[in-house]
Formats: structure tokens, C-alpha cells, sequence
């Protein structure tokens, strides 16, 4: 028998159970150590000094940074302990914009919170207003320097999980400051709008961009017929907002919410995500059975934030991304071409609300491909938290409002439909209705291996799987996070591994995680929601999406054949490269004199770190020594996507690659005069 | 010529040696940072112009007595000549290296008593250091292995690949008791203990050369004046810990020691002393120099790694331990340019030699850079436990112009001030911690009755606030704040409470940093609070700055007797704060006054003054 092993704390003894450090051991002792930057799931940075507590031996040290060792004595609460956390939430305060009421996160502010439960009154060195720029560039998030406490929560969700890393400190000393690179605004850096920086950060520094107002106007505006969708992970995760445990299921309240706060009509998304079943399985099937791989895997693309990150890191994968709108742009679709129709109302006075747990939707019902004549399919998306908010002003009792079903005829959906909030949601809707329609033979029971397919499910990073679907292998792989995604990309470089399709969700755990869902969103509570969405699957009649009445009677009234021609057009799109900047040249010469020599020098990163700076330089100088000035047209340009031999040069169209300082000679002789000699 | 073996080794140091002895005289010019700012290689060019048969004239690292720079020795006389310039070359080829004779003229003489000192040797400033880690600085040509070979020069190595089992090498340092040079004193031999036990089949050495203390230059003359030491350190060190690769980060702003350092790894690989199978044993190392951009927080050990792998240079917690996942998360061990210096000396010539030096609990010699008010700045080496009033009042000579010896601001801005009654506190890391300073790098200010010691906390504080990475709140906001307080008091503005809380926020970003950068930072305020509390309380209570310092207790006065009326004052006046009729003095309003001094620059008849 081993012996316990203990710490002491506060004189209590307390079990070492594999606990990551001493923090989570003095959270388990039921101590509620305050933190500003430490998140179980990010690195430990030990940066706030908010969770100092005292060691026999070892002095004041910070307990994220410690392991426990048995035989420790803690203590967490001293007069200089105390002093050490006062200090520190004071001098924070100083530095940050205090306009508490008007702040987006008043609140749900830890910043606030730890100043109340400290019961900071006075803070004693005064009130700095730095006056930051505020960065409202995205349609999905708003990043307001002058809130920020600089604990990296945000920096590392991005480098860590996502491992994007489009955020990161800059400056030095009080100087510090935390953005994109060279002072950039979000909407000019490789940011996807994922959000899951405003979902951790513990202040109003990284918010939501609020589509509230644009609503209530809406709402108010007798000529519009307002239009709700309600994307499946609202539905577990809105009751939380109103002190309901995470996970609790009310559809019928999410309905009854909308209906009170004005909107006349409320969707479900699970039916357009039938919807996107439907069509997504078939382009499956007909990638796979074309005996071509070229198209394989395919790529799920409901998650617009995946979207964005495959066109501007993977543009290759682009003609693998499955070419379905996702849920939201496929109900955007219906709603703005049949909808109308259906219910006697002009298209224009139609406005169209999506309630989705996502700040990247944002971005894309923004997109220009999800536009008609200007006017886009999906005209407002609004947060889980920005819905609740919408509840709290008008002062209706969440928990008095009676239930209320969605409305037809695009509320009625299958559970299929209800997992697209999972982590491998989508991808078990394929598989149910892959197995359905290869099954060689129909049977009135369904067989739970053609229903429930375990493999993807679970938060695991990357889950895999080959499953067998009358008697096709497929293989799959799901990526719950844009980290797992790379990883999952680079199997598939590297050859490791071979997949038929790849579901991506970029936040955590699935759309139930998205950044738009109630704070906090950390693992336990989207544990709770994941199972929820699955006690939901089960309890409908109705669980492969290809049953659902009310999809097939849109084929037949509106869409025609499945992956048919009608079908392509309202509900398939494309998408581009953002790989680059586009279009950038500087010119060297202003006068237009028709045959001139084109000459671009890529002044890109990797050129321009090889010396093509010194090539255009020593170009200019002979071009100009030999009065070419008005018969070579050159320029500084970005990129010719041959890094690997950069420098590169384009002379008339052709691209000549590691030009030396040497060569510059030969190059200017041989290709430029000569030419034009010619 | 690769150098294989250790016979190898010792054939090449006999030839190196019979090259040097076939020279009868070698002319050693100091080009260390002073004498090479003040003309140093015009000089040596002069010798090389007028060269004499079976004369070399060398380059050579730091000699270490700035002061008198430029520094020219010749050996095997050890005559030794200050303030040389170009124009006396030619009389000291003839006269010393032609006939024999010394040059008075240019021969050191004691500011106090007029003594002639022609021999290095018996230089007071010279006779009483110990030169271990300094001990090639100055008597050889760093560009040039040959020299240091010569010198017994990667004999340490030899013995460390070839006599010693790694667990040896280990046990040799550990017995010398010898401590890290830059800053904390943490046992070297310890520090590669646990490299060497640390599990991973890929480890690193690293030579921490990012010196950035205000006012510390010994790294950069190590570097500079005896390169080859660096490595022959970094070597040993590789081998202990079973380490195949190692960097040097060393700082940008030294051109000279990059390219020094450059020029020492390039030799070292030419002849095999670095690369694969060092002297035919089984051990392969090679280094790589890293110029750091010179941020003062990547002298700092997490930093450092962290801006060697490419990232922002910002220190993480500890554990994990370098030693344990340092370097691409690989175990890794990184020490100081001096420490690693001192390494190859301790192999040769035995753990127990070294301790025959210094102190029980601090072995050995220390560097130190001495500046400030004092009369021989330069820098020096003597056995730890030397006192403070030995370096300052012996060897550095004592304070300049016949002022008051007030304090001596030691280890930078990590370190402190230490007021006259701490002068005989021995120079070790345990007594001047008890003191409230820290050895630091060694940087050692000497201050006198003119210095303001409420300035000079606000300077280190300011240094530091800038320097901060800004990524624990203690150490980002805190010195802010302290910096403004410190910022009130010399402007007159602060109050007694400001007093508290900056005592207060003092102690706080003490404890509760994250890295020695902010646990150190608070030392110059409370050091100086502790010794010289009654300037601070002039400042606040009296308004008066006790050393005629701070601008703002001082007011700009019109002699009216001096004052001729004209008028230029009243006209330069950007505030208009001057009043007067044409031909009768002038008066300043005192409320208006900016005290921007243009006035007194004005004013052509010196009657205008700062009191």
C-alpha cells in the first residue's frame, strides 16, 4: 500500500491526484485562486501574479508555475499575499479604460469581478487613457486596446490551439501592447474571425462586433417580415445565459424567445443542414465513385472560419472543400429565393436573422458570393450572447416564456441535423445517409451501425476512422480545432495517411464551443453541451436527413433533383485563393509607351532577403545608364509563388529564378537588351 | 593544419612559442573599446609603418587601465606607455625598441605622489589584481589561435575529451566551487549536473554574451581580448553535459567581439578544435554565434532562449529548468562569457588551485568595470572577497578632484548602492547580497558628494521600466509607476505618501516578478532608501536636493551688479518671464521661468546663473 501523498494547504491536507500544478490543486482544496492568464487548456504563463500563495522553504511564488511536491505547506492567505494581489489588481486598473457601463463586457469582466471581490475602492495611481485606436475592421470582432491587461490568453488561443498566431506582443516595457503584426487591423492579417480570442478573453478587449442594433431595427421596422434561423448549438448552450447548467435543451424557449422579442417567423438551421446532408453526400458519393482522386478527400465547408483558413494557407485544397453552402448560406438561399413566395412578402422586405454560436458567420453571410444584387441572402447574425442580450433588454422572464415550436415550413428537421453543432457532427450526417443510400438492401429498422457512428465522436484533436459502409471502406478524419487541421493537412502531404473525407470544425469541441456561445465556454462545460446535442439526435423519430419530409418536398416543389441543376444554383458556391496580396506593383516609370519590356523584380519576403532589392537597384541603374528608361517597363512585384528560388525575375513574361548580384550583368545584356534589339 | 591529437596539440604550441621567442621584442598595442576610441589602431598602424627587424607589433584585447589610453606595452621589458598618440610611435621605436631606453615622457606617474611606474608590474593599479578569467586579455593577438595555443591554450580540452570521463569534467567544476559570473552565482558545477543527468539524446551548450548592464563591458573584453578561452569553456562545457552543438548570444551592438568571436570559431574548425572527433576522442562539437538585436531582457536565460529559437524575447516561469527543457525543449545549459572563461583554467591547473583564491563560499577572481567619479576606471580583477574600499580606494585610486567618496552603485540595475559605512564589505556573492546589491555582471559605479542618489534611483528605474519585456504585471506596471513616483520627488511635486507606496510597489514587484529583471529591478530604490533616506525626505520635505542636482529646486538669478541692461535676455526669453527697462538690470518672474537656461546663453556679460 502506497502512502497518500499529500500538500498541505491553509492547514489542510489535500491528495496529490495528478493535478497539472499547484493552482489546480488549491482550486480542488475549494480556494478560488484568482487568475487573469492562467486557462487549463493554454500554456502556463505565469504572468498575472494573481495566484501567488506562500511555501514553506520556497517563499512567495506564483502557484501556476509550481508542481505540487508531497510534503509542501501552502498558505493563500497572508497580509503580504494580499498586499502582492491588491497591488497587482490596482495597477491594472490604472492603466485600463474604466468606462465600466458602457463596456460590452460589464459584467462578465474578471477584471471588474476580482476588483469587486477585492473590494478595490481606490486606486492609487490614478487613471490612465493611452486612447488605442479601437480596431472595428471585421464584421466579427471588435479589439479594443485600451481594455486590454496583457495576459496573453488571446495570443496563445490563437498560436496554441488554432496555431494561427496572427496575434503577439509588441513593444517593450509599459509599452507593451498586444495586436497583429506592424499595427495591422484585423481585417488585413491572416485572421479567420474564429473568435476564440474574445472567448478567452477575461476583459472587453477582444468583444463581439454587436449586430444588435441592426436587429432591433429591423424589428421595428413595420415594412420587414424578420426571419429567424436558429443554428443547433443555441439550443443547448442560451439557457446559460439565464442560470441554466450547460447542456440544458430548450428549443421550444429559444423559439418562444425570438417570437417575444419581435421577430415574426423562427427557423430551424438543422433543416437547411439536412439540406446540406443531402447535397454534400451526394457530391460525395459521386467524388468517390469517379474513380478519380483528384477531388479526395473532400473537405467539409460549414465552418466559414476553416473556409477562410483553407483559402489563405492551403489555396491547393480549394477544389477539395465540398462545394455545399453551409447551413446558414444554404437557409439564406431558400429563405431569399422561395420564402418570399411562400409567404407573400416582397424579397426586399424579407430580412433574414441568423442566431448562430459563431462570430465567423458574421463573416460570412458578409461574403460577396452569398449576395444578390448587393443585398446579402443572410442580412444580420447575431451571437448566443448577443441574443441573450437582446432577451435581457426587452425584461422578459427567460425562464416564464412558454415553449413554441419552430415554424414551417423549415422546422421540421432530423437529428442529423441537431449533430451539426458536434465535433463530428457533420461528418456521422454523411456517414448516416452514405450508409442509407449504398445499403443494398432497405429495411423498415434501421441498424444503429448505420445510425451512430462512435469514431468521430468525442473532443479528441484529431479523431480517425475507417468505416465501412456496405461494403466500402471510407475513411475519415475529423479535425476539432484549425491546429488539428493542420495536423490533419500534413498527414496528408506527408503521405502518413489517405482519407476519403475530412470534417473540419475550428473552435473546440465544434460549433457548441464557438466564440459566440456564453462565457465560460472551457472543456467541462462544452462536454455538457456535445452531450446534449446527442440526447437530442436520439429522442427524434427522424434521424437521417434524407427522411425529412419537408427537404424532399422543397426538391419537389422548388430545387428539382438532388445535386440537379436548380439545386447547384441556389444552393453550391466556390471559393478563391487570398493566398496574396493582389494586384500590388510599383511602377518605375509613369509614361505608357506600348512595347515596352515587361521587367518585374519580386521584392516578396523571401526574394527580398536573397538581395532582390540590390537586383532591381542595379537594374534601374543600367537600364537608365543605356537610356532604356521608356523602353523597359520595370517594377517591384510580390511573389511569383517560386520562393524556393527566389530571387525571382520576370522578364517578358518569363520567370527566371536565384538571380545572383553577379548575374546581373549577363541578365541585362542577354535577356533585356538583346531583346529589344530584336 | 588540423590538429588531431594531443601531441598534435603540444607540437604546435612549442612552434607557436619558438615563432613568438624569435620575435625579441613584440609591441602589444590595447585595442580594447577606450584606447581603440581614442586612436588606438592609428596606432599600431605607426608601428607596423615603421617596423624593425625581429619587432612584432600586435593588437591585443583589453589591458584593462582605460583611464590612461591608449595602452602600449613592450614585452619582454614590460615597459609599459600611456596616452601614447600616433606621433610618439616613432620615438619609441627608437628609443625603447632600437636602444633599449624607456620614454619617460610617456611613462604612468602617480596623480598623488608623481612616482614613475615604466613596468606594468608595478603599477599600483596592476600590482594587486589576480588575472584568471582576464589572463590572456592584453597579452595576446585574439585574432590569432596560434598565440593562444602558444599560451597552453585547448590544453583544458585535451584534457576534458581525452584524460576525463564527462562525469569527471563535472566533478572538477562542482569541487572549484566556482559560481556563474553573470549575476546569480549559482554554482556552475551543479548547473551542469543537472544537464548531465538530464534524459535526451540531443543537448545544447549556450554562452550567454548578451551583457547589458550600464556601465559593464568585462564580456565584451573577454570577447574582444581572448576569444578562444570563450570556446575552449563552451567546449569543456558541451562535453560535460554530452552537448554536440552550442550557441554564443552575443549582443549586435559588439561588432568587434561578433567578429572576434567569428574570426576564433573559424580557426578553432580549421585546425579541428572545433567539429567532428576533437583531438582524435570521441567528442564533435561545433558553435554557432547569434547576434542578439540587444534588448536588455535577453540577457536573461529564458529570454535568451526563447530569441535564439526566433521568438519574441520574453522569459517564461521556471521549472522546467533549462538544464532540463531549455534550448528547442532540449536540455541545455547556459553560462556566462566570464564564467566560461574562468573553465579552461580550472581544468589545467586543478579545482584546488582554484580555490586557493577568493572566498570559502565564493571561489576564485572576479571582474569588475570601474567608472564613474573615480580616478583609474578601467577594468580589473581581483580575488572575490576583495573589499569594496580596496578595488575603489587601491586599486581605482580613489575619487577624482579631491570629492567625497559617497556611494558605489554595484551590479547594474539589478544591483545597489552602497554608501561609505559598507565600504569594506567584501566583494562576494553572499556579503553583497546581505547588503541589498548583488555582484550582477560586475559593473561597479563610483559616486561622489556631487551625485544625487535620488536621480540615480530614478535613472536605474527608468532603465529598467524600458527595458521590462512587459509581460508580468508586477515588473510592466509596477516600475511605471515607481518611475513616476521617483519622476515627482526630483521634480519637488511628491508627498511623504508617495514615499510608502513606492517603498510599497517596491517590495511588491520584489516578490512577485516573474524573472530576476523585476525581482531585481526595485534594488537601486530601496537600496538608496535605505542608505540615503534623508535625500529622498530633503526632496519631498525641504525641497531641496542635498547634492545641487535636480533642476528643479534651482532657479535661474540676473546678477543685478553683472547686469548691463541690454536686453538680449528679455528678447531670447521663449516664455517672457523676463522684465526690465533698456540700461537697468533685469529681473526673472520665477513663476513663469521654464528653466530652459536660454537666457543665460543670451546674455553676454555672465550675469545669468543657475543657483
Amino acid at each position: 500500500m502506497s502512502v497518500q501523498q499529500t500538500v498541505v494547504i491553509d492547514g489542510l491536507s489535500v491528495p496529490i491526484e495528478g493535478e497539472r500544478n499547484l493552482l489546480e490543486l488549491v482550486r480542488k482544496a475549494g480556494i478560488d485562486l484568482p487568475t487573469f492568464c492562467y486557462h487549463s487548456e493554454l500554456s502556463v504563463y505565469g504572468a498575472c501574479r494573481m495566484c501567488v500563495v506562500e511555501i514553506d522553504k520556497m517563499g512567495i511564488v506564483a502557484s501556476c508555475t509550481v508542481q505540487p511536491q508531497p510534503g509542501m505547506v501552502v498558505r493563500t492567505n497572508t497580509e503580504q499575499l494580499r498586499v502582492i494581489r491588491r497591488t497587482i489588481l490596482e495597477l491594472l486598473l490604472a492603466n485600463h479604460d474604466r468606462d465600466c457601463t458602457t463596456c460590452d463586457k460589464n459584467g462578465a469582466c474578471k477584471l471588474q469581478e476580482l476588483a469587486r471581490r477585492f473590494g478595490v475602492q481606490d486606486v492609487r495611481f490614478g487613471q490612465e487613457d493611452a486612447g488605442l485606436p479601437i480596431d472595428r475592421s471585421t464584421p466579427a470582432l471588435v479589439r479594443d486596446p485600451n481594455k486590454c491587461i496583457l495576459c496573453g490568453d488571446c495570443v496563445r488561443v490563437c498560436g496554441e490551439v488554432q496555431k494561427i498566431g496572427v496575434l503577439d506582443f509588441a513593444y517593450r516595457g509599459s509599452d507593451a501592447t498586444v495586436g497583429p503584426a506592424f499595427g495591422k487591423c484585423l481585417a488585413d492579417v491572416d485572421c479567420v474571425q474564429c473568435g476564440q480570442c474574445a472567448s478567452v478573453c477575461p476583459t472587453g478587449a477582444i468583444t463581439i462586433h454587436s449586430d444588435v442594433d441592426r436587429v432591433w431595427k429591423a424589428i421595428h421596422d413595420p415594412k420587414m417580415k424578420v426571419v429567424a434561423q436558429v443554428a443547433p448549438a443555441i439550443r443547448v448552450a442560451l439557457g446559460e445565459e439565464f442560470g441554466h447548467e450547460p447542456g440544458w435543451a430548450a428549443p421550444g424557449k429559444v423559439v418562444a424567445a425570438l417570437k417575444s422579442i419581435g421577430v415574426d417567423m423562427v427557423f430551424d438551421t438543422c433543416f437547411t443542414a439536412d439540406l446540406t446532408v443531402v447535397e454534400e453526400t451526394a457530391e460525395f458519393l459521386e467524388r468517390l465513385s469517379s474513380g478519380s482522386r483528384e477531388r479526395l478527400p473532400q473537405f467539409t465547408s460549414c465552418c466559414p472560419a476553416w473556409v477562410k483558413y483553407v483559402e489563405q494557407y492551403h489555396p491547393n485544397y480549394l477544389a477539395n472543400l465540398s462545394s455545399c453552402k453551409s447551413p446558414q448560406q444554404m437557409f439564406g438561399a431558400v429563405a431569399r429565393r422561395f420564402l418570399g413566395r411562400e409567404l407573400g412578402v416582397e424579397p426586399e422586405n424579407l430580412y433574414v436573422v441568423s442566431v448562430m454560436p459563431c462570430t465567423a458567420k458574421k463573416f460570412e453571410a458578409a461574403r460577396e458570393e452569398f449576395a444578390s444584387d448587393g443585398r446579402p441572402d443572410v442580412d444580420a447574425v447575431l451571437t448566443t450572447q448577443e441574443l441573450a442580450r437582446m432577451i435581457r433588454e426587452t425584461g422578459i422572464d427567460f425562464d416564464k416564456l412558454p415553449i413554441a415550436p419552430f415554424d414551417l415550413p423549415f422546422g421540421v428537421s432530423t437529428g442529423a441535423g441537431m449533430i451539426f453543432g458536434n465535433s463530428g457532427g457533420v461528418a456521422e450526417a454523411v456517414l448516416r445517409a452514405a450508409a442509407e443510400l449504398l445499403a443494398p438492401e432497405k429495411t423498415s429498422e434501421i441498424p444503429r451501425s448505420r445510425l451512430v457512428f462512435e469514431e468521430v465522436r468525442g473532443l479528441d484533436g484529431v479523431k480517425e476512422a475507417t468505416v465501412n459502409i456496405a461494403g466500402n471502406e471510407v475513411r475519415l478524419a475529423v479535425a476539432n480545432s484549425l491546429g488539428a487541421a493542420a495536423e490533419v493537412l500534413r498527414r496528408i502531404e506527408s503521405g502518413e495517411a489517405v482519407y476519403d473525407i475530412v470534417e473540419v470544425m475550428s473552435c473546440p469541441g465544434g460549433c457548441i464551443g464557438g466564440a459566440g456561445q456564453p462565457s465560460p465556454s472551457h472543456l467541462e462545460v462544452r462536454k455538457q453541451r456535445t452531450q446534449a446535442l446527442y440526447d437530442v439526435d436520439t429522442m427524434q423519430m427522424l434521424r437521417r436527413s434524407h427522411d425529412n419530409p419537408y427537404v424532399k418536398a422543397l426538391y419537389d416543389r422548388y430545387l428539382g433533383d438532388v445535386g440537379g441543376k436548380k439545386a447547384h444554383s441556389a444552393l453550391h458556391t466556390s471559393y478563391g485563393t487570398r493566398r496574396r496580396i493582389a494586384g500590388e506593383e510599383i511602377k518605375f516609370s509613369s509614361e505608357e509607351v506600348d512595347g515596352k519590356l515587361d521587367v518585374g523584380v519580386c521584392v516578396g519576403t523571401c526574394c527580398y532577403l536573397h538581395g532582390s532589392y540590390d537586383l532591381l537597384r542595379g537594374l534601374m541603374d543600367r537600364v537608365a545608364r543605356h537610356g532604356l528608361t521608356d523602353r523597359v517597363d520595370l517594377h517591384a512585384t510580390f511573389c511569383f509563388e517560386q520562393c524556393e528560388h527566389s530571387p525571382n525575375i520576370e522578364i517578358g513574361g518569363s520567370i527566371r529564378g536565384n538571380v545572383t548580384e553577379e548575374d546581373i550583368d549577363e541578365v541585362f545584356e542577354k535577356e533585356i537588351r538583346a531583346r529589344l534589339v530584336e | 593544419m588540423m590538429i588531431g591529437s594531443r601531441d598534435e596539440l603540444k607540437a604546435h604550441a612549442e612552434r607557436f612559442r619558438r615563432e613568438m621567442a624569435a620575435e625579441k621584442k613584440r609591441v602589444l598595442v590595447c585595442t580594447g573599446p577606450g584606447c581603440l576610441a581614442n586612436g588606438a589602431e592609428k596606432i599600431l598602424q605607426e608601428f607596423q609603418r615603421h617596423a624593425v627587424n625581429a619587432v612584432g607589433a600586435t593588437r591585443t584585447g583589453c589591458h584593462g587601465f582605460c583611464e590612461v589610453g591608449p595602452l602600449v606595452r613592450i614585452e619582454p621589458d614590460d615597459v609599459v606607455y600611456v596616452h601614447v598618440k600616433p606621433e610618439d610611435v616613432a620615438e619609441i621605436v627608437e628609443t625603447t625598441l632600437v636602444r633599449g631606453e624607456v620614454v619617460e615622457r610617456l611613462v604612468y606617474r602617480d596623480a598623488d605622489t608623481g612616482a614613475a611606474y615604466p613596468k606594468e608590474s608595478e603599477i599600483p593599479f596592476y600590482a594587486s589584481q589576480t588575472k584568471v578569467a582576464l589572463s590572456n586579455c592584453g597579452a595576446i593577438n585574439p585574432d590569432d589561435i596560434g598565440e593562444y595555443i602558444a599560451r597552453d591554450g585547448y590544453q583544458a580540452l585535451a584534457r576534458a575529451a581525452l584524460d576525463l570521463s564527462p562525469d569527471e569534467v563535472v566533478q572538477e567544476v562542482l569541487a572549484s566551487g566556482l559560481r556563474g559570473r553573470g549575476g546569480g552565482g549559482f554554482p556552475t558545477g551543479r548547473k551542469w549536473m543537472f544537464a548531465r543527468q538530464a534524459k535526451g539524446e540531443q543537448k545544447y551548450v549556450v554562452c550567454n554574451a548578451d551583457e547589458g548592464d550600464p556601465g559593464a563591458f568585462m564580456d565584451r573584453c573577454i570577447m574582444e581580448g581572448d576569444p578562444h578561452s570563450v570556446l575552449e569553456g563552451l567546449a569543456i562545457a558541451a562535453r560535460a553535459i554530452g552537448a554536440d552543438r552550442g550557441y554564443i548570444y552575443v549582443r549586435a551592438e559588439y561588432p568587434i567581439a561578433v567578429a572576434r568571436m567569428k574570426n576564433a570559431a573559424r580557426q578553432a574548425r580549421t585546425r579541428g578544435l572545433l567539429g567532428a572527433n576533437i583531438l582524435g576522442s570521441d567528442f564533435s562539437f561545433d558553435v554557432t554565434i547569434k547576434e542578439g538585436a540587444g534588448a536588455f531582457v535577453c540577457g536573461e536565460e529564458t529570454a535568451l532562449l526563447a530569441s535564439i529559437e526566433g521568438k519574441r524575447g520574453m522569459p517564461r516561469p521556471r521549472p522546467p529548468f533549462p538544464a532540463n527543457e531549455g534550448l528547442f525543449g532540449k536540455p541545455t545549459i547556459i553560462n556566462n562569457v566570464e564564467t566560461l572563461a574562468t573553465v579552461p583554467q580550472i581544468l589545467r591547473r586543478g579545482a584546488a588551485w582554484f580555490r586557493t583564491i577568493g572566498t570559502e563560499t565564493s571561489p576564485g577572481t572576479k571582474t569588475f568595470a570601474v567608472t564613474g567619479q573615480v580616478a583609474n576606471t578601467g577594468l580589473v580583477e581581483v580575488p572575490m572577497g576583495t573589499t569594496l574600499r580596496d578595488v575603489v580606494f587601491g586599486i581605482g585610486g580613489g575619487v577624482i578632484g579631491g570629492k567625497k567618496f559617497k556611494a558605489a552603485q554595484i551590479g547594474g540595475p539589478s544591483g545597489g548602492c552602497l554608501p561609505e559605512q559598507l565600504l569594506d564589505t567584501p566583494l562576494d556573492y553572499d556579503s553583497l547580497k546581505k547588503a541589498g546589491a548583488m555582484v550582477g555582471s560586475g559593473g561597479l559605479v563610483i559616486l561622489d558628494e556631487g551625485t544625487c542618489m535620488v536621480e540615480v534611483a530614478r535613472f536605474f528605474m527608468h532603465f529598467t521600466q524600458t527595458e521590462s519585456c512587459g509581460k508580468c504585471v508586477p515588473c510592466r506596471e509596477g516600475t511605471k509607476r515607481m518611475l513616476q513616483i521617483l519622476e515627482k520627488i526630483v521634480a519637488g511635486r511628491a508627498t511623504l505618501d508617495d514615499l510608502d507606496i513606492l517603498e510599497q510597489i517596491a517590495w511588491v514587484v520584489k516578490e512577485s516578478s516573474l524573472c530576476a529583471l523585476g525581482k531585481t529591478a526595485p534594488n537601486p530604490v530601496l537600496t538608496t532608501l535605505k542608505y540615503f533616506r534623508d535625500e529622498y525626505r530633503a526632496h519631498i520635505v525641504d525641497k531641496k536636493c542635498l547634492a545641487g542636482v535636480c533642476s528643479a529646486f534651482k532657479s535661474y538669478v540676473i546678477h543685478p551688479e553683472l547686469c548691463k541692461g541690454c536686453g538680449k535676455c528679455r528678447k531670447a526669453c521663449p516664455s517672457e518671464a523676463i522684465a526690465g527697462e533698456i540700461r537697468h538690470p533685469h529681473m526673472i518672474d520665477a513663476a513663469k521661468c521654464a528653466k530652459c537656461g536660454a537666457c543665460a546663453e543670451a546674455c553676454a556679460f555672465g550675469a545669468i546663473s543657475l543657483e
